[in-house]
């Protein structure tokens, strides 16, 4: 399987740069559908490399009380698959690289083969599916393929060296590292088993590897970005938003933070 | 074909349903659930302890009770109920809480989490934790910590934490979320002991094979009492444990029918209700493919059931199968017709079941009259009301 995806392109370009991309994760609908879109235009202005659109699920337990109450609200504004790949193809539009975070189950609904054509139509790169086991992925498998867009799996500190080997065999575009054994959401610290699980997958595989979990400012990004080849961004940004008094100064912090972590991913080596 | 073993892959699948849709952070403890559960399943030691707390903690064999008066009712069908109400915690919660909680020590973990909806799972939970010397954490609804006051009160007894979820809409389905994200976060030291046959591999083939002790024992009771097989097996069905676990026996005895009754809520046309087979389309939920009640953007449709302990918007995966082959049938009943039932076994004889119960009560009403005098009903007693002593005098404007 062989891709020449936006995402792609952005490695060649980033590794070429001897640096980690940014890349930062917004729900689609969040704060509103057209709120969504402007801070999808503040990232990109602001230096972020590559965006993620979630696609906000009832029951997402991978994420912790930001994404959480940020999901709430999305489908409180009657998110629902159009708005998602409006999302996606407005990402696209403003010249990022930009993927689609989602837990199984819509897709599943929608027809894996029509929504991975859905993500390639609107410009998209892949899709990050955190509660897809390879074990599942067979029909998903063969969807990505047929559209040439990334499948993007996610690796835990806690998955064994003979299963790095399948997972990451089966990833494209990126290597989603989670950086430790929780949920989505910022900490204080980086845990040191971003960097261990890092090791191990370099061992196993030549792929671009981004670290996701707990990232949420320059110095933590900097940290991240001395090994690993993207830095994702999800909670810090959904918090900007959601502490700010309005829409506008949202925007503002969004923007401030995010050039703030394009520094960090630039002084890292 | 009709054996479950025969259709189970060794991913957990009956036929499309089941599976694991997890983060991978849960494989490896999946993976160390169901290589615990394997082994311990051919280990003499671990099925004579477990033996022994059936025999001298929980109660077993439960009875079987023929309840003549009630049978009146029902067409004057031979009804035949498995008496689950009887084991210690008032409920057959506790034959997977006590082999799961074996399973924990034998993992060498300490801690174990779970959810409840009612309470009984979370109760029969906080039970083997103390009885073991495990720590317990129970998450539990905001909505139903308010509903269910008193069992939150036993399970703090009990030495249990109890955490009210305030995500989502706060009840089972958001306490199952939290649960799940605490397991990701404390897997090292803690195992996720859910309660029912859904949830990703192994945890529906586990729960059965701790449930299907129910079945068995039925099975030779009824013959030694009639001479012969029921014609129907009824049960209950939320998310299908007391369900699976009478029916296991029987999958193999293809003239008895085999019968689960769904919460019907205010009736499944309205679109209130908990009947993920009569209602609901093919999806995933929390780790499985089964039925799921959700909308066209696959996200869950919140349930409605007047009993706590239906009201789940997923089903297990087997019973997704068993209806699919037509092995198994399925029917929704109403909250008035469950309520009608309830108050028929009170009256006609003695036993106060739990609404979740009453659902199978009313199906055997159902059933009975549609087959007649000739026929025998075994119907799983799967639990006793006292937990619903309040939901029904209110129901039945009993003053408190």
């Amino acid at each position: 399987m062989s891709t020449n995806t936006a995402l792609d392109q952005l490695f060649v370009k980033t590794r070429a740069e001897n640096r980690a991309a940014l890349i930062a994760y917004i729900p689609a609908g969040f704060p509103s559908q057209a709120g969504c879109h402007k801070v999808i235009e503040t990232l990109a202005k602001a230096g972020v490399d590559a965006i993620e659109i979630g696609y906000p699920y009832s029951d997402p337990v991978m994420d912790g009380p930001t994404i959480q109450a940020a999901a709430t609200q999305a489908l409180e504004n009657g998110t629902g698959v159009t708005e998602v790949f409006a999302a996606l193809k407005h990402a696209t539009d403003q010249g990022v690289a930009a993927v689609v975070m989602t837990y199984w189950n819509p897709i599943e609904k929608y027809g894996a083969a029509k929504f991975a054509q859905a993500i390639a139509d609107n410009g998209g790169s892949g899709v990050i599916t955190p509660d897809l086991t390879i074990e599942e992925s067979d029909e998903w498998r063969a969807a990505v393929n047929s559209s040439s867009i990334n499948p993007i799996y996610v690796v835990a500190p806690s998955t064994k060296p003979e299963r790095l080997v399948k997972v990451t065999d089966q990833c494209g575009g990126f290597i989603y590292a989670a950086s430790l054994m929780g949920v989505t959401g910022a900490r204080s610290g980086i845990s040191s088993g971003a960097g261990e699980l890092v090791a191990r997958l370099r061992k196993v595989s030549d792929k671009p590897i981004s670290v996701g979990l707990g990232v949420s400012n320059r110095e933590q990004a900097k940290e991240v970005a001395a090994f690993a080849d993207g830095v994702i961004v999800g909670s810090a940004f959904i918090k900007a938003i959601q502490d700010a008094p309005d829409e506008e100064s949202g925007l503002v912090a969004v923007a401030h933070l995010a050039s703030e972590l394009a520094k960090g991913v630039r002084e890292a080596r | 074909m009709l054996d479950s073993k025969l259709v189970i892959d060794g991913l957990g699948h009956f036929g499309p349903y089941g599976g694991r849709f997890v983060p991978e952070a849960l494989i490896g403890a999946l993976e160390e659930l169901e290589a615990a559960h394997s082994s311990a399943l051919l280990d003499p030691i671990f099925q004579a302890e477990l033996s022994e707390l059936h025999r001298t903690y929980s109660g077993r064999p439960s009875i079987i009770t023929e309840a003549k008066r009630f049978a009146e009712h029902a067409g004057g069908a031979r009804i035949i109920l498995k008496r689950e109400d009887l084991n210690h915690t008032g409920s057959h919660k506790i034959n997977n809480v006590l082999g799961q909680a074996l399973l924990t020590k034998r993992m060498g973990k300490t801690r174990i989490i779970a959810e409840t909806g009612a309470g009984q799972h979370g109760v029969a939970s906080a039970t083997a934790a103390a009885l073991m010397g495990l720590e317990c954490v129970v998450y539990m609804g905001e909505e139903d910590t308010k509903r269910q006051s008193l069992n939150v009160a036993r399970m703090k007894l009990l030495g249990a934490q109890v955490v009210p979820v305030t995500s989502g809409s706060r009840t089972l389905k958001d306490a199952i979320n939290e649960a799940m994200r605490d397991w990701v976060t404390n897997v090292e030291n803690t195992h996720y002991l859910l309660g029912t046959v859904a949830g990703p591999h192994p945890f529906p083939t586990m729960v059965r094979d701790f449930h299907k002790i129910i079945g068995e024992e039925a099975r030779a009771q009824v013959i030694e009492l009639t001479g012969r097989l029921p014609d129907a097996v009824l049960a209950c069905v939320g998310g299908g444990s007391n369900a699976i676990g009478i029916f296991h026996d029987f999958i193999k005895d293809k003239d008895v029918r085999l019968i689960g009754l769904e919460a019907g809520g205010d009736g499944v046309e309205t679109g209130r209700h908990a009947a993920t087979i009569t209602g609901g389309t093919r999806g995933v939920l929390h780790g499985t493919r089964s039925y799921v009640l959700q909308d066209e953007n696959g996200q869950t449709v919140e349930s409605h059931s007047i009993s706590a302990g239906l009201d789940y918007p997923g089903v297990g995966p087997e019973h997704a199968y068993l209806h699919d082959i037509g092995r198994a049938e399925y029917r929704a009943i109403t909250d008035a017709q469950a309520m009608a039932a309830f108050a028929l076994l009170c009256k006609t004889e003695g036993i106060i079941p739990a609404i979740e119960t009453a659902h199978a009560l009313a199906g055997a009403l159902q059933v009975g009259n549609e087959l007649g005098p000739d026929a025998t009903l075994l119907i799983n007693l799967s639990g006793r009301g006292d937990k619903d002593v309040q939901t029904a005098a209110n129901y039945f404007g009993i003053p408190l």
